[in-house]
């Protein structure tokens, strides 16, 4: 990750910075083999390919306000096509990181199902299944109706245990929150260094 | 053979059949599973939208958490087994990534050296390391006219490769082949099956979930072999769902391989987790095994 480009405080390098790897970004050929490899092509306002291309282009804010990020199914087979081995997935999570950070996402479930998800684990160390559905559909999302439409399944899944009602809890649940805390304090001290390299984008 | 062992949040109830199968089969082949004491999420792909350095350290704890004696890390959830493999090498590639990282283990007394653990799939375990013979000597119940679909799914096969390819992996081809079953050949067997996107958009997901039982059909399967809990429950929990949104009406049963495996190694099916599947697979078999098979399915 650590590395000097000439174009310190840009979106390209606020990007390769953020991504291992991410120095590969500056040879996209925009050959197009990740679009036209892409599952979710369809679902998505920009195809990898352009979303490389406006990164490169320092199009910030259109760039985090994409759907293209939470449409992508982390496949890696756009990654896995690259010609020039340009991590394109990991890309595509450093961005949905940052639109989370900063709030720019519209139209979409996704930050609120992760964060539902991780509030468990950190909760018992373990994921936990039907209090992801009901805290995630019914409170996170505002969506009883979608709980209510897997109600048949859900009751198919219980029958055979397939679900169960108690979660699991690790012993030592203190240690993973230490490792945890310590991991967003750190992580936090490294969003501020950015924030205060980046250069103010134009219209903003 | 001994391996430390991470069985993942689905083994404990939505993948119990994949679990137990897994367990039953390692013991017939003689591979010792080690479970890592008090292992925990892996955090799937939701902590790394959020968070790398959380996400990289959630996943360290478990490898930190291997014995010493132990080498090598079986894993068979694919989304696990990414995680977990992905974590030791940005440590290892990385070594900014991996003091960070060991910075946060520190903060729990714990600290993983990079590339001390090698994180295994439970296919490549069956495949590499007990190998074609040893598989075959185990075979009681052939599954001679069974048509079976293998289906890897996206995060074994990619982004890391392990001796198979990126595009069109064969080793469970292999192995099924081995089990005297009929391999079908589809394209769809390492495209996506859409991850956690049923939870976030239902249209998405579910043409993701139809492509794979399209191709599988449009292959005269009778069965798809899976290796994955996500992949499971996408295209067997949502088969229903799926069938209502297009008009389809798909009876795929999907089974994991090593359910299949233990079939044909004359397990019994009850010990191997089938009746769990909501597509229920035991017609399948009965309809399409005859003699000795048969006759133990009862
Ligand atoms: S496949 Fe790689 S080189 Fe080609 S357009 Fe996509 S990112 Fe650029
Ligand atoms: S990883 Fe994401 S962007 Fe890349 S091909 Fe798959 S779905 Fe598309």
């Amino acid at each position: 990750m650590a590395h000097t480009t000439e174009k310190k405080g840009t979106f390209l390098e606020e990007v390769i910075e953020a991504t291992p790897d991410g120095e590969r970004l500056v040879h996209c050929l925009q050959c197009g083999s990740c679009g036209g490899s892409c599952p979710s092509g369809a679902e998505m306002q920009y195809t990898p390919r352009t979303l490389i291309a406006m990164i490169n282009a320092g199009d910030r804010d259109a760039v985090l306000a994409a759907n293209t990020m939470w449409a992508c199914v982390s496949c890696y087979l756009c990654t896995t096509r690259c010609p020039q081995n340009i991590p394109i997935t990991d890309i595509i999570y450093t961005l949905k990181r940052m639109s989370i950070a900063e709030g720019r996402y519209s139209k979409t479930d996704a930050p609120a199902m992760a964060k539902t998800f991780t509030d468990f684990v950190e909760m018992f160390g373990r994921s936990y299944e039907i209090g992801l559905a009901i805290g995630y559909h019914a409170f996170k999302r505002w969506k009883p109706i979608e709980l209510m439409k897997m109600g048949p399944m859900g009751i198919k899944m219980l029958l055979r245990r397939r679900m169960a009602f108690i979660p699991s809890k690790i012993r030592q649940i203190d240690q993973l929150r230490a490792i945890i805390k310590k991991a967003k304090e750190l992580s936090a001290k490294e969003q501020q260094e950015a924030k205060a390299l980046r250069q103010p984008t134009h219209g903003h | 053979m001994k391996y430390a062992y991470y069985p993942g949040c689905s083994a404990e109830c939505n993948a119990v059949a994949y679990e137990h199968s897994v367990r039953e089969v390692a013991d017939l082949l003689g591979i010792k599973l080690q479970t890592i004491d008090d292992w925990n999420c892996c955090g799937a792909t939701e902590y790394f939208s959020q968070d790398e350095l959380t996400a990289c350290a959630v996943i360290a704890r478990n490898l930190a958490l291997v014995e010493p004696q132990l080498q090598q890390l079986v894993a068979p959830c694919a989304a696990c087994y990414l995680n977990l493999k992905k974590t030791d090498k940005l440590m290892a590639d990385h070594p900014d990534i991996g003091a960070k990282v060991n910075e946060c283990l520190a903060a729990g007394g714990l600290n993983y050296q990079p590339g001390r653990v090698r994180v295994r799939h439970m296919l490549d375990v069956i495949v590499d390391d007990i190998g074609e013979t040893a598989v075959r000597d185990k075979v009681v119940h052939p599954l001679k006219g069974l048509r079976l679909a293998p289906y890897y799914g996206c995060q074994v096969v990619r982004p890391i490769e392990a001796g198979d390819g990126t595009e069109y992996p064969m080793k469970m081809d292999r192995l099924l082949g081995w089990l005297g079953a009929e391999v079908v050949d589809y394209p769809a067997k390492a495209h996506c099956c859409g991850g956690h996107m049923t939870q976030i958009s239902e249209p998405q997901a579910f043409e993701l979930i139809r492509r794979l039982l399209y191709s599988a059909e449009q292959a005269k399967a009778d069965i798809i072999a899976c290796m994955c809990p996500m992949c499971q429950l996408n295209m067997d929990g949502y088969q229903g769902r799926v069938n209502s949104y297009f008009g389809t009406d798909y009876r795929l049963p999907i089974i994991y391989f090593t359910q299949i495996v233990g079939l044909a190694f004359g397990i019994e099916p009850k010990k191997l987790g089938f009746g769990k599947e909501l597509v229920a697979a035991m017609p399948v078999l009965k309809a399409k095994m005859n003699g000795q098979l048969a006759t133990s399915l009862g």
